[in-house]
């Protein structure tokens, strides 16, 4: 649910957390990702990062330089002036995914859970568009929504120790990318080879808050080729 | 110029005052656990105060000058001695070529800084030399030192001698107990526990569990109580964040922890007091919690911040560096 007004909540007294919403929600979140933007474009004395998640913002600010109620009232004035719901283009990113087999090994247990052709879980997955809400949980990891409803599945009942890097994965309404090798409870159904985080590079993740993402399926011979190519011919 | 790694002791890595301003990326800040201690041995050496230092935590490493340099240490007494010699924390020494440096055991504290005029020729990572062990990269190749490691070292800056003989005044040498009382500012999720929860964190004594590590320090103690749950949608973390997920025991967020969390957090230890918090050693430190306002973490941190000046003199750096879109953390080569 999104607030009529945002939540200013207190992070200790270097940090407040913006919060637009209760939930998993796009406007929420568009919101989120619009401020922390904001922030960042604006750089004002005294305020360090504006780190975007789900449905709010948590903002760092030095208390000896700025106060926390002269802070919420310029985030507020920012927040009224729409600058938060200034459209901005949104980045396009395509994830070359291969799917199933033994790049995807769960692609056949999830098509029975839906009672669908693995063919038509790969093209439901594919076809959509999706918005990276957030990064976090390792470095790069992208938290995309929204799934169809048609194919989404819970977690593993027991998480997995190893999920290969590139492993793309599903869970509820969620889809995501280990970027690196991980424990991980998510349904892994597909693999690219697509680099997705790279801390020799500044920014570090191919992706960011606010992208919008397609994943395009190939095959296990093209994903082959595609893993054996320089970076930079993928992430350029 | 270099230092020889003969052993690498328990857990040392190099760390600085981290890389903030990639968290939206999920990119942990990490750095110095204690950020007092390494400011305060930077600055004995003439360093710029974010340079990067050892972090030794409990049992020391085995260390040989290959050349003669000037060092410090500060934070924890992890037993120092220099060719079997006992010598004194919280101050500079000259060590010769060939000269040992070794630590014998903990007595106050658990973690140790040892900063070294000039600082290590490591390449920085996002701006940082610190350690991001999870992932394994930054600092020396991701890890912890270990035999046969060399620290290489830049050249002192001629600008600002370290001084030698220099030592910090006793009255400012902070005092680590075993059982600490933490500082905390309630929320954002304070709202989500039941008035008893709230009380019971309060009234409490919790152990610090011997897996607590960089990560997080994991509390065992009385259980505190959720309203309705303990799961929310994923929002981002701050140093010092105190989690408390289903099964009731808190969760103090440290150096290397994600970026964004999925529990529920009630408090947020004020930042003057993570110092101290860093130096409670697991499996033996206890921790009690003390409700203050934000004004009053305010006034912690300012005295916090006038200390280090008083240490550090006009070249004193923020305890607390921010990132901001500029970067303000700005490194001396």
């Amino acid at each position: 649910m999104l607030y009529d007004e945002p939540r200013f909540l207190s992070a200790g007294e270097c940090a407040l957390v913006v919060e637009f919403g209760d939930s998993v929600s796009r406007e929420a979140n568009a919101k989120a990702v619009a401020l922390a933007g904001a922030l960042r474009d604006l750089s004002p004395a005294g305020v360090g990062e504006a780190v975007p998640s789900y449905r709010s913002v948590l903002v760092h600010y030095d208390p000896l330089r700025v106060g926390r109620e002269a802070l919420i009232l310029r985030l507020q004035a920012l927040l009224a002036e729409g600058l938060a719901d200034r459209p901005v283009e949104p980045r396009r990113r395509e994830i070359p995914t291969a799917y199933g087999g033994e790049l995807g090994p769960d692609l056949a247990s999830v098509a029975e859970l839906v009672g669908l052709p693995e063919a038509e879980v790969v093209r439901l997955h594919a076809e959509q568009v999706y918005t990276v809400y957030m990064i976090g949980f390792l470095p790069g990891f992208p938290y995309l929504g929204l799934v169809p409803e048609r194919i989404a599945v819970p977690r593993l009942e027991a998480p997995r120790l190893k999920v290969p890097a590139g492993s793309v994965a599903i869970t509820g309404r969620q889809t995501g990318v280990y970027p690196v090798e991980s424990p991980g409870g998510w349904r892994v159904i597909g693999r690219t080879p697509a680099p997705l985080f790279n801390p020799r590079r500044d920014p570090p993740t191919y992706l960011g808050p606010g992208d919008q993402v397609r994943f395009v399926p190939i095959s296990a011979e093209r994903f082959a080729e595609l893993a054996g190519l320089p970076e930079a011919e993928l992430w350029p | 110029m270099a230092l020889a790694v003969l052993d690498g002791g328990l857990l040392t890595t190099v760390q600085d005052l981290g890389r903030p301003g990639y968290e939206r990326y999920g990119v942990p800040v990490c750095g110095a656990m204690d950020r007092f201690a390494l400011q305060a041995a930077n600055s004995l050496v003439g360093n710029h105060l974010g340079e990067a230092a050892l972090e030794m935590t409990v049992l020391g490493p085995r260390l040989r000058a290959e050349h003669d340099c000037l060092i410090a240490l500060a934070g924890a007494d992890l037993g120092p001695r220099v060719d079997e010699r006992p010598v004194a924390g919280w101050r500079t020494h000259r060590l010769r070529r060939g000269q040992m440096l070794d630590f014998t055991g903990p007595a106050h504290g658990c973690r140790g800084y040892l900063a070294v005029a000039g600082g290590f020729a490591i390449d920085p990572v996002l701006g940082s030399r610190s350690t991001f062990l999870r992932g394994r990269w930054g600092g020396v190749e991701g890890r912890a030192l270990q035999a046969g490691d060399l620290l290489r070292l830049r050249d002192p800056n001629p600008d600002q001698p370290g001084r030698a003989g220099g030592a910090v005044a006793p009255a400012d040498v902070p005092r680590y107990v075993h059982e600490l009382t933490v500082r905390v500012v309630l929320g954002p999720q304070d709202d989500l526990f039941t008035p008893a929860g709230i009380d019971t964190l309060l009234g409490s004594v919790y152990e610090v569990g011997a897996e607590s590590d960089r990560m997080g320090y994991r509390l065992r103690g009385p259980r505190v109580e959720h309203r309705a749950g303990a799961d929310i949608v994923s929002d981002g973390v701050v140093m010092g964040s105190v989690q408390v997920p289903g099964d009731g025991q808190p969760i103090i967020m440290m150096a290397d922890r994600q970026t964004t969390g999925g529990y529920t957090k009630i408090a947020t230890v004020a930042t003057a007091d993570l110092p101290l918090l860093a130096q409670c050693q697991p499996g033996v430190g206890r921790v009690r919690f003390a409700r203050v306002t934000e004004a009053v973490a305010v006034e912690l941190l300012r005295d916090m911040e006038r200390r280090l000046a008083r240490l550090a003199g006009p070249r004193a750096y923020r305890l607390y560096d921010l990132a901001t879109a500029g970067g303000e953390y700005a490194e001396q080569e």
